[in-house]
């Protein structure tokens, strides 16, 4: 087992009563924050605590859409396709970005440089199309800036 | 109540010294859209300038006040003068105000308008509630946003906060739910239910234990009112909740909340612990011998979450399915025990209603739909933002005088979300209530209205919402998981241009099939933007079915990417753009683009249209 991740979510799961499982999201969301996505690992140290089994955890996990079962990117691309978004056009930039990374939603690129997703409305719909790269939100994209801005990233 | 005349004295005074600062104060918009548009870069200008410079100043952060469209704003008030505005400010604009404006010198920067209550001009300036888009808004709701600091409970009780609360304690539950009748507020969460009512059944379930929860999870995507208005005023929310929570007998409430909206879940974390340390919140609250806790809980990107029994399943831990009503959450809610539920805005409406009294409320807006509601104006439009308009209102007024109407010509609005419709230009003159919108088809929903011009493909625009809808069914029932996905595939087929006449008669037979059958309001409403897209804009599917053809030039399948050959200069930008290396051409000669390796991405279109030397070179047909 990895002793990192096995060690992250063990101090996670001290902050939560056992055999609690309503606290399942809310631990899922402070493992995924620190590892970046749900390993096996964490599942299985979590399944232990709250002493319910792993496919109800799965069953949990896989039913939104905030949680990832892969190791992501070192930088993370979400292209925004809420209503406003999609009227201005991100469904060409994400169609453009899909094909200038060769990877789909929900991959990561090969090198590990970027993955790619999308999400449903970031709240800044009157700058609409926008895309969050990790933490910040550029507005008003388009495919060419979106690709300028990409090409700033290690 | 001595203690809350302290307190607010000593805000009071402190809200009219910064009014009247010696020195100059910054204010910036630093809602998420604000920073979004680089207003966090405008934050390090100001104090970068201001620190070289060895300006005297004090800076301060605010949420949006609306005019999106204007962002990064920023705010100077000079000694002896009210806050001056500045729009789309950037770095080099603001080291320019930080220095010429602020030294009075005679300066091209023309401020937008000034932020003093008296509406007057000032120095040959307007009020800035003065411009198109604001002078025809009320603003009860979003009062506070964009003029107070967010983060300073002070600012919010020197603006006369929880003197709503204050007089809740003093008339009682059942006074307020009275008050809350005779406003007439009706939930803005969508579905319109009469707020005082279901009050007055949460009171009276039986039941020791009483939960409130505010649903804060605004899944409509392409609306962004409960956002705004808890970064710009978080405070407004809670203190509703507080009034909500003594009316029906709770001591416990939730804040369900989109893990989308971080810069709302911080404010609203600083807010609770600024009320706790004053005694607006947790034991014994202004020595009324009433308590109440707030807990966040942070939602994890699921729409069905936004229904009612979903969302008490998701914080309960589960998966947020939702199942049938009754029992409704009011007799059986949180681990069984009576819950009331409401939106956001709900919530953060109830302290103006109490303040000022349910008559007062009543005042605005029409016979059934009263007071006034917020909408996130988008799309197609010049000025788009948060704006706040009594009910009754119409769509023209909104979209045209508030809005400015879209560059190329209207052709639909739609409202309600996913669970809502599209509306022709005949509608225009529609008031917005909720019976209104609900006769045409369409519904209030939470507040999301999206402008469409002739760019925007109706039958896109219906798959587009089908898509979410089949994504987002939780699976339960079987007329919303197979139908919207039966919906989804022939909405498909007639973008791809393989439709058949045939299929639009299916297509209506599914949806009356899928409204009538679902289990929640998920699929209840899912079918309405196929029903209203296809009731409304007949023409554009038949052209589709028909000639296969997109008029809006939208579905990739039915268009074509072409070079101009007597336009194109040969500049060679759209060749360094394409992904897949379709165009080609030595330069200074008109390039070939290869449709075998065109991905439609429309990447050389933009900047053959914005950039290049040969302007529109490249059209879509
Ligand atoms: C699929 C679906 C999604 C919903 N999403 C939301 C939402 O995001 N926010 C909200 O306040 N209400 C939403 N609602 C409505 C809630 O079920 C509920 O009616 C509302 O929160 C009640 O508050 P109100 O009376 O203040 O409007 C949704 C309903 C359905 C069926
Ligand atoms: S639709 Fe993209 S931010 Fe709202």
């Amino acid at each position: 087992m990895d002793v990192k991740i096995a060690n992250t979510t063990q101090s996670i799961l001290n902050k939560f009563p056992q055999k609690d499982k309503s606290n399942l999201i809310q631990i899922l969301q402070a493992v995924q924050e620190k590892d970046s996505f749900l390993s096996p690992e964490a599942i299985g140290r979590i399944s232990e605590h709250l002493r319910v089994s792993r496919s109800y955890i799965f069953g949990v996990a896989t039913f939104y859409s905030q949680f990832k079962f892969n190791p992501p990117g070192r930088h993370s691309i979400r292209i925004c396709l809420g209503t406003a978004c999609h009227v201005q056009g991100g469904d060409f930039l994400l169609n453009a970005i899909k094909s200038e990374l060769d990877i789909s939603t929900g991959e990561t690129t090969e090198d590990g440089k970027f993955d790619l997703d999308r999400v449903a409305c970031l709240g800044c719909c009157a700058l609409a199309p926008v895309v969050k790269i990790d933490n910040t939100i550029h507005s008003r994209m388009s495919v060419i800036k979106l690709k300028e801005i990409l090409d700033g990233y290690e | 109540m001595n203690n809350f005349e302290t307190i607010q004295k000593k805000a009071i005074n402190e809200w009219q010294s910064l009014q009247e600062n010696p020195e100059p104060v910054i204010y910036i918009g630093m809602g998420s859209c604000g920073i979004a548009s680089g207003a966090d870069r405008i934050w390090k200008q100001v104090h970068e300038t201001i620190s070289k410079e060895k300006i005297k100043a004090k800076v301060l952060k605010v949420g949006c006040i609306g005019p999106c469209y204007l962002e990064p704003l920023l705010d100077i008030q000079k000694p002896g003068f009210p806050r001056f505005s500045f729009n789309n400010v950037d770095e080099q604009k603001t080291i320019r105000l930080l220095t010429e404006f602020l030294n009075g010198e005679e300066s091209k920067l023309k401020p937008l308008g000034h932020l003093d209550s008296q509406r007057k001009e000032i120095d040959g300036i307007k009020s800035f509630w003065d411009q198109p888009m604001l002078k025809n808004q009320e603003r009860i709701v979003l009062r506070n946003c964009g003029i107070i600091d967010p983060e300073n409970i002070n600012h919010y009780i020197a603006r006369d906060g929880f003197k709503g609360l204050l007089k809740a304690l003093n008339i009682g539950p059942e006074g307020i739910i009275d008050e809350i009748k005779k406003s007439g507020l009706r939930g803005r969460g969508g579905a319109g239910f009469p707020t005082g009512l279901k009050w007055q059944f949460c009171r009276e379930a039986k039941g020791k234990l009483k939960y409130l929860i505010c649903n804060a999870d605004e899944g409509d995507p392409g609306a962004f009112m409960n956002r705004s208005l808890m970064e710009g005023d978080p405070f407004a929310l809670l203190e509703g909740m507080v009034i909500a929570a003594y009316a029906i007998g709770a001591n416990t409430g939730y804040i369900y909340i989109r893990a989308e909206y971080p810069l709302a879940i911080e404010r609203l974390k600083i807010a609770i612990t600024q009320m706790n340390d004053l005694g607006f919140l947790g034991k014994n609250i202004l020595n009324s011998g009433f308590s109440f806790e707030i807990r966040l809980k942070e939602g994890a990107g699921a729409f069905v979450c936004g229904e009612e029994t979903a969302l008490i399943a998701s914080i309960e831990g589960q998966r947020g399915m939702p199942r049938s009503r009754p029992p409704f959450p009011a007799t059986s809610g949180l681990n069984g025990n009576p819950t009331n539920i409401n939106n956001v805005e709900t919530l953060a409406t109830v302290p103006n209603i109490l303040r000022e009294g349910g008559n007062w409320y009543a005042g605005f807006g029409t016979k059934t739909s009263k007071g006034t509601k917020t909408f996130a104006l988008v799309g197609k439009v010049r000025r788009a933002g948060l704006i706040e308009v009594p009910m009754g209102t119409t769509l023209r007024k909104i979209i045209f005088d508030i809005g400015g109407g879209p560059i190329k010509p209207f052709k639909a609005v739609q409202t309600g979300g996913p669970s809502g419709g599209c509306l022709s230009e005949e509608f225009l003159d529609l008031p917005v209530d909720y019976e209104s919108l609900t006769q045409a088809g369409s519904i209030m929903g939470s507040g999301g209205l999206i402008v469409m011009d002739e760019h925007t493909c109706m039958v896109d625009v219906a798959k587009y919402f089908l898509k979410f809808t089949s994504q987002e069914s939780c699976g339960k029932c079987v007329p919303c998981r197979i139908g919207t996905t039966r919906i989804l595939e022939i909405l498909e087929k007639i973008t791809q241009g393989k439709g058949e006449i045939k299929d639009l008669e299916i297509l209506e037979n599914l949806a009356h099939t899928v409204k009538n059958g679902s289990l929640c309001g998920l699929g209840q409403t899912a079918p309405n933007p196929v029903l209203t897209t296809i009731k409304y804009f007949k023409e554009e599917y038949l052209e589709h079915i028909e000639n296969n053809r997109c008029p809006a030039a939208v579905c990739r399948d039915l268009v074509e990417y072409r070079v101009i050959k007597e336009k194109c200069t040969g500049c060679q930008r759209c060749v360094n753009v394409c992904p897949t290396g379709a165009i080609t051409g030595p330069r200074s000669e008109p390039h070939n683009l290869d449709l075998s390796k065109c991905i439609k991405c429309r990447a050389c279109y933009e900047i053959c249209r914005f950039d290049a030397i040969a302007g529109d070179a490249i059209v879509i047909e």
